[in-house]
């Protein structure tokens, strides 16, 4: 049984599909349009077929309609490296808190590790009515097998509806462990949550196919609904100190001797700048800086205002920037207040990592450079004669009079 | 039941080539490494047609996800180091038997396909699943000590097939492995690097183990002339629901928690400002922005002063 039911009477085999199909899922074969293991029920095709003959199968909702009602509230998992919560659980803390303020059920914040107290009464004062505790020196720092164990004992125990993840290298090492455990629908890196109205199901946007597309997912049938969410994407609530939250402590069931790893050692990144991530000011390089000595500009400028310098995909493999400060699809997502784009042409792939900035700032030579369709400001212009330019202005301290 | 012949036979040949190699080398620590591996479009080429605002898909090549093709180096160089027999697995079409005749060019043992059109439809619960399953009857048939899977796919961004196989199989999970460091002598235990957000994590793990491996860890050799050509000619072992003792349940559409409610295009930034150094306007326009840059830079350096 395939996903998709094709109503061969009204099938003109025009193949719109199969050309739509953003998977390559649909090709004609024996004059038959046929589904394959590619299918992700996106459904694009049941939207573009002009002679809608095209529909998404309906499944025998088997599953446990009757279950869902025992599952109430929305939970964030809080997470933390040498007693410092990551920003992103304040994020989670404050989207959560539209959530469940929405469907009327308490916000519960989810604390594993070891001398938690100040953790628990900080989750209380970003907007946590419950926070629930796990403290145990096995938990002191991540690890996937005692945290899943916790997690799943907690799940089990107090039924969710929602649990929310930061969509980090723990949380998303964490949150797929967790639901294939409970079997349950997990839903990656969105970067929009909702409530539909009717339903009260959590709808879950995320970017997907590269950025290229978004997807809306739905978990219907099972709980709870899972998602691990994009960090700043979405904006922390204000700390409010005298906010506070009940404590409930659970004690994990787990055995040390069973855990399969060991934690040696950890070292931490020596890089010489804020994490990339944390950046307000950005001033990033691509192709059109021809050279790693042009960088030295970057660098000149950054220094001069107060930014941190990164680079596209291409002057990444150039090896003009490390791979750590890489912007993009497969480097890192930044939403800083400023992010220059220099020589930057502005492919889907680097935009996807960047767009949420407040403000977007291009210089390219090239007019049509797709770049300049996301800018705020564009300098059609030589990179390499602006940028010293400008880093000179502030250099200058003052700047309002001199250049021009 | 010619093919069901061949199967069999096929699957003899898999079971027969990871004990082999368990006495034929010295000082076996890894007998048998898996790769998990997925044919995707490749996203990088995928362009928008502004008008509808649709994805073109036309002309886009479907590639192996690269960072499967990281772990298939890094499965490799293990191979090179202690014998080890190394099977590829993908579930696709057909036609993702290209994907595995890449890795089997590059120097990989075997190559399954996991191909039934009850698959289809399948998000990432139903994808570990099927996955597991056809691991489930490699371990069944020699044993499997490590399963290495790419981080993410470039198609969906998930990055949670591995821990879903993870999971099921009660492998120790290591995600977004950058260095494997050491297995020791006993074949017990293994030792990597992961790469996290702050800095480098050094884990040791019980084997058998599964590890997504991040782009850092091995760069993908080129195959050389000769085996690219000789995997031409390689058929993939295909293997259907039944082969994998799938659960229809677990499968395919039916299998998956989640539903694609909508799917559409992301929303455009309004484009700004052009500032060309020809126009009348540019010096005013110029130093408009380098005013919107200043207050902010002054206000991000007020901040450093109070913290």
């Amino acid at each position: 049984m395939t996903p998709i039911e094709i109503a061969e009477k009204l099938c003109t085999l025009c193949q719109v599909c199969v050309k739509k199909c953003p998977f390559d899922a649909l090709s004609m074969q024996d004059g038959k349009i046929v589904v394959n293991e590619k299918c992700t029920a996106c459904g694009i095709c049941v939207r573009t077929c002009p002679e809608k003959a095209m529909s998404l199968r309906n499944l025998p909702k088997k599953a446990i309609a009757k279950d869902l009602k025992d599952y109430k509230g929305v939970w964030v998992f809080i997470e933390h490296s040498d007693c410092k919560i990551a920003s992103v659980s304040f994020e989670l803390l404050g989207e959560g808190r539209k959530l469940a303020d929405k469907l009327g059920v308490e916000l519960s914040a989810v604390l594993l590790g070891d001398a938690t107290e100040r953790m628990a009464a900080e989750s209380a004062s970003y907007g946590a009515d419950t926070v629930l505790v796990m403290n145990d020196p096995l938990l002191k720092n991540y690890r996937t097998q005692p945290y899943l164990a916790g997690i799943v004992q907690l799940v089990q125990k107090y039924k969710p509806e929602i649990f929310l993840f930061g969509a980090t290298t723990m949380g998303r090492d964490l949150a797929g462990a967790v639901a294939t455990k409970l079997r349950t629908g997990l839903t990656a890196d969105c970067t929009a949550l909702d409530i539909e109205e009717q339903t009260k199901f959590l709808k879950q946007t995320r970017p997907a196919f590269g950025g290229n597309i978004m997807a809306t997912i739905l978990t219907k049938n099972h709980r709870p609904q899972m998602a691990t969410v994009r960090p700043r994407v979405m904006k922390a609530p204000l700390k409010d100190a005298g906010k506070k939250a009940a404590i409930i402590n659970e004690t994990i069931v787990v055995s040390a001797e069973l855990l399969p790893t060991m934690i040696v050692d950890f070292i931490l990144q020596a890089e010489q700048n804020a994490p990339l991530e944390d950046a307000q000011i950005i001033v990033s390089g691509g192709k059109g800086m021809g050279s790693a000595k042009n960088f030295d500009m970057l660098h000149a400028f950054a220094s001069a205002i107060g930014g941190t310098v990164a680079g596209s995909r291409k002057a990444s493999e150039a090896g003009w920037i490390s791979a750590a400060m890489q912007v993009g699809q497969t480097g890192h997502t930044v939403r800083p207040r400023i992010y220059f784009a220099c020589g930057i042409s502005g492919a889907i792939q680097h935009v996807v990592g960047m767009q949420t900035s407040d403000i977007i700032i291009a210089i390219n030579k090239d007019p049509h450079a797709p770049i300049f369709s996301v800018a705020n400001y564009g300098i059609v212009g030589d990179v390499l004669n602006i940028i010293p330019q400008m880093t000179k202005i502030f250099n200058e301290g003052s700047g309002n009079n001199e250049s021009h | 039941m010619i093919f069901f012949l061949m199967a069999l036979l096929l699957h003899i040949d898999i079971v027969s080539t990871a004990i082999d190699s368990q006495y034929c080398s010295e000082k076996v620590t890894i007998v048998h490494i898996v790769v998990c591996l997925k044919q995707v479009p490749d996203t990088t080429e995928v362009k928008i047609d502004r008008k509808t605002n649709t994805l073109i898909r036309e002309g886009v090549p479907s590639i192996a996800n690269p960072f499967d093709l990281n772990a298939v180096e890094a499965a490799l160089v293990l191979k090179e180091k202690y014998g080890a027999t190394v099977t590829v697995i993908s579930m696709g079409p057909p036609q993702a038997k290209e994907a595995l005749r890449r890795a089997i060019a590059m120097g990989a043992d075997q190559a399954i396909l996991l191909s039934d059109r009850s698959f289809a439809g399948a998000d990432t619960l139903a994808t570990s699943y099927t996955l597991a399953q056809a691991i489930l009857k490699l371990q069944d048939a020699g044993g499997v000590d490590l399963v290495l899977c790419g981080k993410q796919a470039i198609d969906g961004d998930t990055a949670q097939v591995g821990p879903g196989i993870a999971t099921r199989l009660n492998l120790t999970q290591l995600t977004y492995v950058s260095k494997i460091e050491s297995v020791d002598a006993d074949g017990k235990h293994i030792t990597v690097e992961r790469k996290l957000e702050n800095g480098v994590e050094i884990v040791r793990g019980n084997l058998p183990a599964l590890l997504t491996v991040v782009k850092e860890i091995y760069k993908p050799r080129y195959a050389s002339l000769p085996c690219l050509i000789e995997s031409l000619a390689y058929e993939p072992v295909v293997w259907n629901a039944k082969q994998i003792s799938a659960d229809s349940s677990q499968i395919g559409l039916e299998g998956s928690p989640t539903w694609v409610e909508t799917i559409f295009s992301p929303p455009l930034r309004e484009g700004g400002v052009i500032l060309n150094p020809g126009d009348e306007n540019y010096d005013k326009e110029f130093s408009g922005l380098i005013d919107t840059v200043k207050k902010i830079v002054a206000e991000e350096r007020s901040k450093l002063v109070c913290s």
